[in-house]
């Protein structure tokens, strides 16, 4: 047995240190399925009781052109803002911060981790939501899905800063009253479900949901291009949070 | 060669010091006990000594290195079992250790660990079922599956059954005879006793007393309370030194089959050394 106690510590590569982690926030995100399911029920209700029936007033002839991007920027707004600052809150009070900390995963290689696995979760579940939009009967222009999908990773970005700034900063309470009224403020007030007031560029820099929708409206509904004022907002909220989150983010 | 090396530490919470300047050493491979009253200061010494916490200032070397600036190297190379984890309630037992070998090099292996701390059996379940013991158990295996130089240990024993606790004992004493060194806090001085090389007991930010668990606070020059009955009457001296006592016992052909002999137990001693604190 000699020799079974002795130290022998070392840390593996970094890359398969990370891949570890990004593996257990997945099991854990799969582990918690009744949560991703509820986090696209509001969406699905959304998609179906605005794009099919006559319940709310939106603006155009054709309802599931302007309801369908809405509904995905809702859904990447719900899982990269409310569920990751959730979830981080309660993991920071729960000690998995502290326990992560006191391991050889470092600070940007856990961020890098749950942005991973929140971009994964993301991308199943607008998959999942523009089949069901096809299915009832919108009609995307293809050739414009790369701006869409560079306007989509900037809100992730920002959504998952402003996340993990709030968790590190505020009670995990505080964190999930926060985070759930932040959505339903930007529901209301995004131009979702209903056509808002429109508060014109201003509206974009104010309510990065708005913004978002706007972008994919008009790329994936209409082929056109993203309003240039949509990109400065979009990148000012991403690098500003990403840069805030990546300076105080803290383990416990 | 020193583990940890600490030369006035101080911390303060918004202006209310906890941690007043303390100096502390510990040996490679020894087993160091840390004791004191909650809030004394114990969790916050060790947050800064793990890397966790800032100090507002002295000197602090843990490994060789300033635990505030370490990187993932000097990390990969303590263990810390924590207080209060309470987190990956989702996982099973074995995936959560897997998950944290996977961090590691040479880790030891999953199996073995989960033998280690007796939780072979609960290794499919997951951890939210576990008991309050059985998370603290968890909690060691993650500290340990790494093979740390260096392991910090903050009341790991809490909430342990007494066979538990024995097999916990066995297993500390284990690694450090092998060369791990050890920090210990704990509330149970009789853990503090069966496993510490050296103990320091810490009150109000400040060491009160430092020293072997046999000598701390002067406990082995403390004397001796010698007692026997005479007819039934008790009869008690404090002596410094009970033999020469005794031996004018003997010669006096005294009845000694009531006799007993205490010296100050290190809980009398813990107490004191609070006490005179406050």
């Amino acid at each position: 047995m000699s020799g079974a106690f002795a130290p022998a510590p070392g840390r593996a590569p970094l890359r398969t240190v990370v891949a570890s982690q990004i593996r257990m926030e997945l099991t854990l995100t799969a582990r918690r399925g009744e949560a991703v399911v509820l986090a696209m029920g509001v969406p699905l209700l959304v998609l179906l009781g605005a794009g099919l029936t006559e319940a709310t007033n939106v603006p155009g002839d054709d309802r599931l052109a302007f309801v369908v991007p809405g509904v995905l920027a809702l859904t990447v707004m719900s899982t990269a803002f409310t569920g990751q600052a959730i979830t981080t809150g309660y993991e920071r009070s729960y000690g998995v911060l502290k326990r992560l900390g006191a391991s050889p995963l470092t600070r940007p290689g856990l961020l890098f981790a749950k942005t991973t696995a929140v971009l994964g979760l993301i991308v199943l579940q607008l998959i999942t939501l523009a089949a069901v939009g096809l299915a009832v009967g919108w009609r995307p222009h293809l050739g414009s899905i790369l701006p869409a999908l560079g306007v989509t990773v900037l809100a992730t970005a920002a959504y998952s800063g402003l996340a993990l700034l709030m968790a590190s900063r505020l009670r995990p309470e505080a964190t999930t009253g926060a985070a759930t009224l932040i959505y339903v403020l930007m529901l209301a007030a995004g131009g979702i479900m209903f056509a808002a007031p429109d508060l014109g560029t201003f509206g974009w820099f104010l309510l990065p949901l708005a913004a978002h929708a706007e972008a994919l409206r008009e790329t994936l509904s209409y082929g056109g291009s993203v309003p240039t004022a949509i990109w400065l907002s979009l990148g000012t909220w991403a690098v500003v949070f990403v840069t805030a989150a990546a300076r105080t983010f803290r383990w416990e | 060669m020193t583990a940890i090396e600490v030369r006035g530490l101080r911390k303060a919470y918004r202006g209310r010091e906890v941690v007043s300047g303390i100096d502390l050493d510990v040996a490679r491979g020894e087993v160091f006990a840390l004791l004191g009253p909650n809030g004394a200061g114990k969790t916050t010494t060790t947050e800064i000594l793990e890397g966790h916490r800032r100090r507002d200032g002295g000197e602090v070397r843990v490994l060789g290195a300033d635990p505030g600036t370490a990187g993932s190297d000097w990390r990969a190379r303590i263990g810390i079992v924590l207080q209060d984890a309470d987190d990956a309630a989702d996982l099973t037992v074995g995936e959560m250790v897997k998950h944290v070998a996977g961090f590691y090099a040479g880790p030891r292996a999953p199996a073995e660990v989960l033998a280690l701390v007796g939780l072979t059996d609960r290794k499919d379940s997951r951890i939210r079922t576990l008991s309050g013991g059985q998370r603290r158990r968890l909690d060691v295996a993650l500290g340990i599956v790494g093979r740390p130089e260096l392991l910090f240990l903050d009341e790991p024993t809490t909430g342990f059954d007494p066979e538990a606790r024995r097999n916990f004992w066995d297993l500390i004493r284990a690694l450090a005879g092998e060369g791990t060194t050890i920090l210990l806090t704990t509330h149970y001085l009789e853990e503090a006793e069966a496993l510490a090389d050296r103990l320091a007991v810490l009150a109000g930010g400040e060491i009160v007393a430092q020293g072997t668990p046999a000598a701390l606070g002067g406990r082995a020059s403390a004397g001796a309370k010698v007692s026997w009955r005479v007819d039934g009457v008790l009869r008690t001296e404090q002596v410094p030194d009970p033999t020469p006592l005794i031996r004018e016992l003997v010669e006096a052909k005294t009845d000694l089959s009531t006799l007993t002999v205490t010296r100050p137990t290190l809980e009398d001693t813990y107490l004191a050394l609070i006490g005179a604190h406050r």
